[in-house]
């Protein structure tokens, strides 16, 4: 599905991604972890090209995005996108962000994107809130509009940075079983977190990554009982 | 104490007439210094240098010289260039348009970057183009704060009007003078002057006000 080769990324003199490898494959769900400015989410916006990789290539599917022939916004309609802090458009309402760039982007009929974002709504248990503007919500409910509002383009694959670290506790719950619902109907995921239960039960793969590097690739079981390297022992050791 | 308002009293229309003169040239001001200071504002904040730096140019020169020596350039030093005469009103639109253009530049450009970053990333993961980004999620956000601080460049255009009265334009300013050259009184037509002005910042900020208090509610 996606599919990276020696992705390397440097903000001027700071090399922040070294040489990522690793293949994704269609329906898998991906655990990206590791220490606070570890690279994580650079190597999440390289895949969707929110950030310009220095060099290495990008496969999705079988088309190389890293090539400089690639619209990036075509490439981006494939991929959704759900980040810390939601970036709802405030001044929209729930619906409206959700119709939005169906309506634009892809140019569909209006009342056929209603009835998806509404259908998306009550995936994510907020039809009522369907008229709400964005900020007369919870944050669990934010989070949850912004996955519906990704999910409204019809994408392959998911990104997803961190999505409740901005949350209260109480909140976390709600929006990752919208996360597991969404991986049990084999969407391609992958996902930034510090929710190490959600790694465990939910992720096929764990991406360790270190400085940079990817550390270790691994299903969650054999990760989670016996890492293989020092840096990934030291941090489990820290987080659970 | 040596007032006397009577004196002025057939003066009167003559002064009022300023109003108009004035209104006009400053509405046309604000109109072609919205619409350049717009288009200066989309150089500065898109990506390409060649468009950036000539309008970092422009906007240094107009808000970092005197505005009356930009009315005095305009008016008299460039038409000797040229060996042609250039009607008052023109120089006088030219002048605070273009000096308005470079503050009205500013003012979308800082609205513009104080809407949140999170907002463009959102836009361009979903896909959406420039265009439409900017059209329908960014400036509807960036309007709340250009508006309040736009109706402050307005007013302060309204008031700094009054230096067209050194070209010889017959606004409000100009005429009160006549009068008082004519009179031998300054005190009374200038005092007259000053309270039309008055009313006319007055009703501007409060419409700014106004402004202001809709765009809060919408929050
Ligand atoms: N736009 C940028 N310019 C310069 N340096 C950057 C930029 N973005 C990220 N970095 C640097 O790259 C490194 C990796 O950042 P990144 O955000 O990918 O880490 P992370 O693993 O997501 O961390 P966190 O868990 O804190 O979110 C950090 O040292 C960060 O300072
Ligand atoms: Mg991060």
């Amino acid at each position: 599905m996606i599919k990276t080769m020696e992705l390397t990324k440097n903000f001027g003199e700071s090399i922040v991604l070294k040489n990522i490898t690793t293949t994704i494959n269609k329906g898998e769900v991906v655990a990206v972890i590791g220490p606070s400015g570890s690279g994580k989410s650079t190597f999440l916006r390289c895949l969707n090209l929110l950030e310009d990789p220095s060099s290495g290539h990008i496969w999705l599917k079988d088309e190389e995005i890293t090539s400089l022939k690639v619209n990036k916004l075509q490439v981006r309609k494939n991929i959704g996108m759900v980040f810390q802090h939601f970036h709802l458009f405030p001044h929209m309402t729930v619906l409206e962000n959700v119709m939005y760039a169906p309506v634009k982007v892809k140019h569909m009929k209006k009342e056929l994107a209603e009835k998806n974002a509404k259908e998306l709504l009550a995936r994510v248990g907020l039809i009522e809130k369907v008229e709400a503007y964005p900020n007369r919500l919870s944050g669990g409910q934010k989070q949850r509009v912004a996955i519906a509002r990704a999910l409204g383009m019809d994408p392959e694959i998911m990104l997803f940075d961190e999505p409740t670290s901005a949350l209260d506790p109480e909140m976390v719950k709600e929006v990752l079983d919208v996360m597991k619902d969404l991986a049990q109907t084999g969407m391609t995921m992958i996902v930034v977190t510090h929710e190490m239960n959600f790694a465990k039960e939910v992720a096929d793969k764990i991406i360790f990554m270190d400085e940079g590097k990817l550390m270790e690739e691994a299903e969650p079981q054999s990760f989670f009982k016996s890492p293989k390297t020092k840096r990934a022992k030291d941090f489990l050791a820290k987080v659970l | 104490m040596n007032l006397d308002f009577s004196q002025i009293v057939p003066s009167i229309p003559f002064i009022l007439e300023g109003i108009g003169a004035t209104l006009k040239f400053v509405s046309v001001s604000i109109l072609f210094g919205l619409l350049l200071g717009t288009i200066l504002a989309l150089c500065k904040i898109g990506n390409k240098k060649w468009l950036k730096w000539p309008a970092d140019i422009y906007t240094s020169i107009f808000r970092g010289t005197p505005l009356i020596l930009q009315l005095m350039i305009i008016h008299y030093a460039v038409p000797q260039l040229f060996l042609y005469d250039i009607p008052v009103f023109l120089s006088a639109v030219l002048a605070f348009g273009l000096n308005s253009a470079a503050y009205v530049s500013e003012i979308i450009r800082a609205g513009i970057m104080a809407v949140d970053k999170g907002q463009v990333e959102a836009a361009e993961a979903l896909g959406i183009p420039y265009r439409p980004m900017m059209a329908n999620i960014i400036l509807p956000q960036a309007l709340k704060n250009i508006l309040p601080a736009m109706m402050n460049e307005f007013i302060t255009l309204t008031k700094e009007s009054a230096l067209v009265s050194t070209i010889g334009y017959m606004d409000l300013m100009r005429r009160a003078e006549i009068v008082g050259a004519q009179l031998y009184r300054n005190f009374e037509p200038l005092l007259f002057a000053g309270v039309i002005y008055w009313v006319m910042i007055f009703i501007l900020t409060n419409i700014g006000s106004w402004v202001e208090r809709r765009l809060r509610q919408s929050d």
